[in-house]
């Protein structure tokens, strides 16, 4: 079992998201992380995904996904080099001594805080699921109130490019 | 609506009216190109709609109305895409500003199908009408077929809004295009492998029915000489009486197509899909073979099976490149393809000589076998009728002692295996071939699933020949229940059956009961005599019979077989 990136680029309109929502339900496949939004060009959208899959899985995910109507093009980006990055908010309890070691993990992280109260941080932090994970691991003293997180998105490095 | 299904060609509609879809019916009041065939029940809809298609090959048309409507097409919708047949569903919907509210006999078509279309819409003006059929006939009917939905909100047919008519005469979908010929050096590849294989089996499957190459596959099976054999599905593309047809594979398939798949070194499989049915256990599936794959569907090539040799394209297009290059190959040599390969061909003569569908007659004589039934039926019909069936141990029976010779003939429920689809898609045929014989093989569990169309078969003057081999019990499950349970019959015992004959006769058709072996052959004759009348036939059969041979599962490979009742391979 290996962690996939797929980018799909779909067709922008009602239920086309459902559909491939839909078949990963039905075929027992699973979504890790899933992020959708229209593209420079407003006919297409573009989704991005990550789910656990060996060789063979991934094979079919990829070939049953092109099936949808919908789908136009699509590509697994864990197959070559490419840049992923998550973006992650984090609402952390800040008061005491806690506030500047807060900050420090936070700066340690090139994390930035972008609310503050007089009890509370928010910190928005970028990077790959890693990086983030890591954030989180090194938080252990703080108090975490929340974690909101958008999901991986990415692209193939060089010149190549996902495109109608 | 109407113009854009007149546009298609269409002659024959399958629905049921009611408060959604009322504007489209009134325009089809007004016209009369178009056939309209009023059901009792839409699921019948769906599966003579599915039954028509299967037969003449043109895409079968269905028109309900919104919530139970649509919901009572769901299990048609799921039969036609378990097996890929082509088909186009319109639904009416509620008003569009009704849509979320939970109004009155509101329901989300598109949402519930989702799972068992190949593709679906939704409606939102009426401008949009003539796009959306042709693309919705479009997808139904290319690459791989399936069912298409068309939900239509009520306010989007209303008569009053005017608007521009134009039917596309093109379509162009970015998104969707499928495969239109096979690669040139895979097929190369794979008539090198066929040629210098020493135990080849060809494996040809309900793709090649659906993609009209039976004369395509005939051709190449008779240059090459080799053995064939044909899923529950594929039954009719390749002559069922040819000498080198190994009849049906699979769980209950002929000894010898599955020793023959079990041993071959080279296997060719043309439009099948490696189901569970046909496989038995995957890791031990064919474990001396290089496998060769032809299917228009490039998700069913390594989906159970890894395969290795691969070409994705139209099976017809696919098999008429491979005759011409085998007949270049074939010019430089002198011996015929299947002269070194004479020893594998003794092999399987061997294994037919079993004789694995030999028929014991009862003890007593009189009792009635249920695979007599299906003899006498070929018999009586001379082999040529179009033969539907429900799904349990008859349809096995008549996939066994019916030989096809004709692709588009078989028509049964193979995929989703529905109970109920035998008669309906009997009068789906009818419909399409009014003056042909059509036979509807059932039992008397799956007949009472969509009896209530004997009405619609009275309305339409529908003759189908019902022959329903009645053993009193859900046979397929008694089975089981036989082999796996110890004989505990948990509920698989139809007590308070109908008197069938009398029943029939109250919806004004003929009906016969025939209880002893004596009378099943004079009787079929002159049931089939009858030309103009539905005939329903209730045999009663011996009710202990299984069918065999039957895979041996959990954990066996093909060649493990129960061949009779305690003696296996």
């Amino acid at each position: 079992m290996m962690r996939r990136i797929i980018s799909v680029l779909l067709e922008n309109e009602a239920g086309a998201l459902s559909r491939v929502i839909g078949l990963f339900a039905q075929r027992n496949y699973n979504i890790e992380t899933l992020t959708v939004a229209p593209t420079e060009d407003e006919t297409l959208s573009r989704l991005t995904l990550t789910t656990s899959a060996s060789d063979s899985q991934i094979e079919q995910i990829t070939k049953q996904l092109n099936k949808l109507i919908e789908v136009v093009k699509l590509v697994d980006l864990t197959e070559g080099e490419h840049v992923e990055r998550e973006l992650m908010l984090v609402k952390v309890k800040a008061s005491g001594a806690q506030r500047a070691e807060v900050k420090r993990t936070a700066d340690i992280f090139r994390g930035q805080i972008v609310d503050v109260t007089n009890t509370a941080y928010t910190i928005q932090l970028t990077g790959t699921s890693g990086k983030l994970d890591a954030f989180l691991s090194a938080l252990t003293d703080a108090i975490v109130l929340e974690v909101v997180r958008s999901g991986v998105s990415g692209l193939s490095r060089g010149e190549k490019i996902l495109s109608v | 609506m109407i113009r854009c299904l007149q546009e298609e060609n269409v002659d024959h509609v399958f629905g049921y009216p009611g408060g959604t879809v009322l504007h489209i019916y009134d325009a089809l009041f007004k016209q009369n190109r178009l056939k309209h065939i009023l059901v009792r029940h839409e699921q019948a809809a769906t599966h003579m709609a599915d039954g028509y298609a299967r037969s003449t090959g043109r895409p079968g048309v269905v028109l309900v109305t919104s919530g139970p409507g649509a919901t009572n097409a769901i299990t048609g919708i799921a039969t036609a895409y378990m097996d890929s047949i082509p088909m186009v569903v319109i639904s009416g919907q509620v008003q569009s500003h009704l849509i979320g509210s939970d109004s009155f006999q509101e329901t989300d078509m598109v949402g519930i199908s989702r799972p068992i279309v190949k593709h679906s819409f939704l409606v939102k003006n009426a401008k949009d009408i003539p796009e959306v059929i042709k693309k919705a006939f479009y997808i139904a009917t290319s690459g791989r077929p399936g069912p298409v939905v068309v939900d239509i909100p009520k306010d989007i047919t209303n008569p009053t809004d005017l608007v521009e008519y134009e039917y596309p005469k093109q379509l162009t979908m970015r998104s969707y295009s499928p495969a239109t010929k096979g690669h040139t050096g895979q097929i190369k590849k794979a008539i090198s492998m066929l040629l210098e294989s020493q135990r080849p089996v060809i494996y040809s499957g309900g793709g090649v029915v659906l993609g009209g190459a039976s004369k395509e596959l005939r051709e190449l099976v008779h240059i090459l000489g080799y053995p064939i054999t044909s899923t529950l599905m594929g039954l009719g593309a390749f002559p069922g009486t040819d000498p080198q047809f190994l009849g049906m594979l699979g769980m209950h398939g002929n000894y010898e197509a599955n020793m023959a798949m079990h041993h071959c070194d080279v296997l060719l499989a043309i439009g099948a899909r490696f189901d569970d049915r046909v496989t038995n256990s995957l890791s031990k599936f064919c474990p001396h073979a290089e496998i060769i794959h032809i299917d228009i569907d490039p998700a069913s090539i390594s989906k159970n099976v890894m395969v290795d040799v691969p070409i994705v394209g139209p099976v017809k297009s696919v098999l008429t490149d491979m005759v011409s290059i085998l007949r270049d190959k074939l010019k430089k040599s002198k011996a015929g393809p299947s002269e070194h390969i004479s020893e594998w061909l003794d092999q399987i003569q061997g294994w037919r000589n079993v004789d694995c569908l030999a028929v014991t007659p009862h003890k007593d004589g009189q009792t009635i076998m249920p695979q007599q039934v299906v003899q006498a039926v070929y018999k009586v019909t001379g082999g040529t009728s179009f033969v539907t069936s429900d799904v349990g141990q008859h349809q096995m029976f008549a996939a066994q002692y019916y030989p096809f010779d004709e692709p588009r003939k078989w028509i049964n429920s193979g995929g989703l295996g529905t109970m109920g689809f035998g008669l309906p898609a009997a009068m789906g045929v009818q419909t399409a071939f009014p003056d042909e014989v059509v036979t509807c093989i059932t039992g008397e569990g799956s007949i009472q699933m969509n009896i209530q169309e004997l009405s619609t078969c009275a309305q339409y003057g529908l003759p189908v020949k019902i022959v329903n081999i009645n053993n009193g019990t859900l046979g397929m499950v008694k089975q089981w229940q036989d082999m796996q349970y110890e004989g505990r019959h948990s509920e698989s015992y139809m007590q308070s059956l109908p008197d069938f004959v009398a029943l029939v006769e109250a919806y004004g058709h003929v009906g016969f009961k025939i209880e002893v072996l004596d009378e099943l052959e004079p009787v079929l004759e002159e049931a089939y005599a009858i030309k103009n009348k539905l005939v329903f036939l209730d045999i009663h059969v011996d009710p202990h019979e299984h069918v065999y041979p039957m895979h041996i599962a959990p954990n066996g490979s093909m060649r493990d077989m129960w061949l009779k009742k305690g003696v296996r391979t």
